[in-house]
């Protein structure tokens, strides 16, 4: 485990980075430091390789004062990757990848074997290999900077905004592709980040700073959606963090209505027999189980079903994995007002009504059963 | 008689291709006298200019050397070396290199100085010593423009080695001193000739040179 022990920064001319913070980082897990620019997240993360020294307090890494051991040996026992990835440019993939197992006097030929083996594992095709670091674009190059921390499989990584330079689009499937490789390989990873929903998203813990150095808030993220310590971090989370701490939340106890859904090959009979009672629209399904469109219940009549003029049904949920945060914005966004579940290979497995969601969520915040987060492979089916 | 005909009449006269005063003679003692003065200039700029950039101070030392450097005659130089140190190797050396250094030393400070921080700074976090952070990362990335420095100091030295003859050396020099004091213009411009044709050569060589040291994987433009 990572303590920082009441841990100031004060630079020469005054400033304080850092004030008096304490954090029990715990191990094999993702701790989040997020704040607002100059909030000394970045100062606090180079603290723990000793980039920067702590003026007041220690970090002690197992129980072991971080000074104890010589700052070259710490370093290689913890993987760093910043915000523009720093390859070097004018080695290949792979040999930036094989730094630190060089440096720890791996031979050439292992080296390189291990920084192949890394690749394959943050998602990066083989043909990269002899490329150079300008050849990629700025997704892949971050890749390339993660597998190169790992590569010496250091128990710690540090990551300091690693995926604040790319696009929204990239930067969730790093983001995914990081909670998988967690799940993976279980580190103890620091991570800075300015972005609350990024701090979300991936932390098991998030300890949220305010400017001047100062911890305002340290809990799991559902704690810190539901119960915000104070205004500041109430305002930090923004303005939809009600909407947002439904992430939290399974969709599997939701109920489904399998009664509106018809096939649509479905005979006269199945038609007549679906009712018109709950829904006032019908969904129909193609033969394969999958959700066609949503038809008004007059218009369905057997073997007549004009697809063309069905409404679109949208983006479907998972039903039982994704939250309901996903479930709400799919009613949200359906022509209906009512939200279609499918199952694991994409057929329908019901329709669900904005009341019946929003009973959901009542009975969620009752009962406050957020899904624990102490693994990264479940959470990342629950947050869509 | 115009210039070219001075020159083909030049390397045509097979006298001179012979002898202690003959081309190939003259021109091997020519690129000895700037490979040694290279070397030692490089000798100097380099590891200053390689420390200097990498800790990022003593900038404006630096240029003003620099620049002072730049402002003494050369040639006032040989003169002056030449009364307190008597003749000899070492009052050809001083100017040359004193002209050399500058070029190397400011283009190797500016070249390490404006290596990409972040590069740098991933190689420390990661653990590396700092000796291996300039000369693993920072001076790779430099390599280019240090390129660009040796060879401008390159030049400059093939082109000025003729003084060397002034004070009773060889060199190509010995052409032209010896060629305007007998009134031999063919041989004059003959010198002349060889000492370009020499730059362009150590051009060439600097640009293979680069060519083979810098990795592909390093680009031009920054």
């Amino acid at each position: 485990m990572i303590r920082i022990d009441s841990v100031t920064k004060r630079y020469p001319d005054g400033t304080v980075a850092v004030d008096r913070l304490s954090l029990d980082i715990p191990d094999r897990s993702i701790t989040v430091l997020v704040g607002p620019s100059g909030c000394g997240k970045t100062t606090t993360l180079r603290m723990i390789n000793r980039m920067v020294e702590p003026s007041v307090g220690a970090i002690l890494i197992d129980g072991v004062d971080s000074r104890q051991q010589s700052v070259n040996t710490l370093r290689r026992g913890m993987g760093y990757v910043i915000q523009n990835a720093g390859l070097f440019q004018h080695r290949t993939i792979v040999d930036n990848i094989a730094t630190v197992p060089r440096m720890l006097g791996w031979s050439k030929d292992k080296a390189r074997a291990r920084a192949r083996e890394l690749m394959e594992r943050v998602g990066l095709d083989a043909s990269f290999a002899k490329r150079y670091p300008y050849q990629l674009s700025g997704g892949q190059q971050q890749r390339v900077g993660v597998a190169r921390a790992l590569a010496a499989d250091p128990p710690v990584l540090l990551m300091d905004e690693p995926f604040s330079a790319v696009d929204p689009v990239v930067r969730k499937g790093l983001q995914d592709e990081l909670l998988r490789i967690q799940a993976e390989l279980g580190k103890t990873i620091v991570f800075v980040t300015h972005d609350i929903d990024e701090a979300v998203k991936l932390g098991t813990m998030v300890a949220v700073l305010r400017t001047g150095g100062r911890l305002a808030q340290f809990a799991p993220p559902a704690e810190l959606l539901s119960d915000p310590a104070d205004a500041f971090v109430e305002d930090f989370l923004g303005a939809d963090r009600g909407i947002r701490r439904l992430s939290f939340f399974s969709s599997a106890g939701l109920d489904l209505l399998t009664a509106p859904v018809v096939a649509i090959d479905a005979t006269a009979e199945q038609i007549a027999a679906r009712g018109t009672t709950e829904a006032p629209y019908a969904l129909v399904t193609g033969l394969d189980g999958r959700p066609l469109g949503w038809s008004e219940p007059d218009r369905l009549t057997a073997g007549q079903i004009d697809v063309g003029r069905l409404l679109p049904c949208g983006r479907p949920f998972v039903a039982g994995q994704d939250s309901l945060r996903a479930a709400l914005d799919c009613a949200v966004l359906s022509p209906t007002g009512w939200a279609v579940a499918v199952d694991d290979e994409g057929r329908a497995a019901g329709v669900v009504s904005q009341a019946s969601i929003a009973e959901a969520i009542r009975g969620a915040h009752a009962e406050g059963r957020e899904e624990p987060r102490s693994t990264g492979a479940g959470v990342q089916k629950v947050i869509r | 008689m115009n210039v070219l005909n001075f020159v083909s009449a030049f390397f045509s006269d097979s006298a001179h291709w012979h002898g202690y005063d003959g081309i190939p003679t003259r021109l091997w003692e020519h690129v000895q006298y700037s490979l040694e003065a290279l070397a030692l200039a490089a000798a100097i700029g380099l590891p200053v200019g390689l420390v200097t950039g990498h800790y990022g101070r003593g900038g404006n030392v630096l240029s003003l050397v620099a620049t002072a450097a730049r402002a003494l005659p050369t040639f006032g130089l040989l003169v002056v070396a030449t009364i307190v140190l008597g003749f000899g190797m070492l009052p050809v050396m001083i100017p040359l290199v004193i002209l050399a250094v500058p070029p190397i030393l400011v283009t190797t400070y500016e070249a390490v100085r404006s290596v990409d921080p972040s590069p740098v700074d991933a190689a420390r976090g990661m653990g590396m010593r700092e000796t291996d952070v300039l000369l693993r990362v920072e001076l790779p990335v430099a390599l280019p423009l240090i390129f660009g420095g040796l060879r401008s100091a390159a030049i400059q030295i093939v082109s000025t080695a003729t003084i060397a003859a002034y004070v009773s050396l060889g060199g190509l020099g010995r052409y032209i001193v010896d060629g305007l004091y007998q009134h031999d213009y063919e041989k004059v411009v003959g010198g002349a000739a060889l000492v370009a044709g020499l730059a362009l050569v150590t051009l060439a060589l600097f640009w293979a040179a680069t060519k083979a040291a810098v990795s592909p994987g390093v680009r031009r433009s920054n």
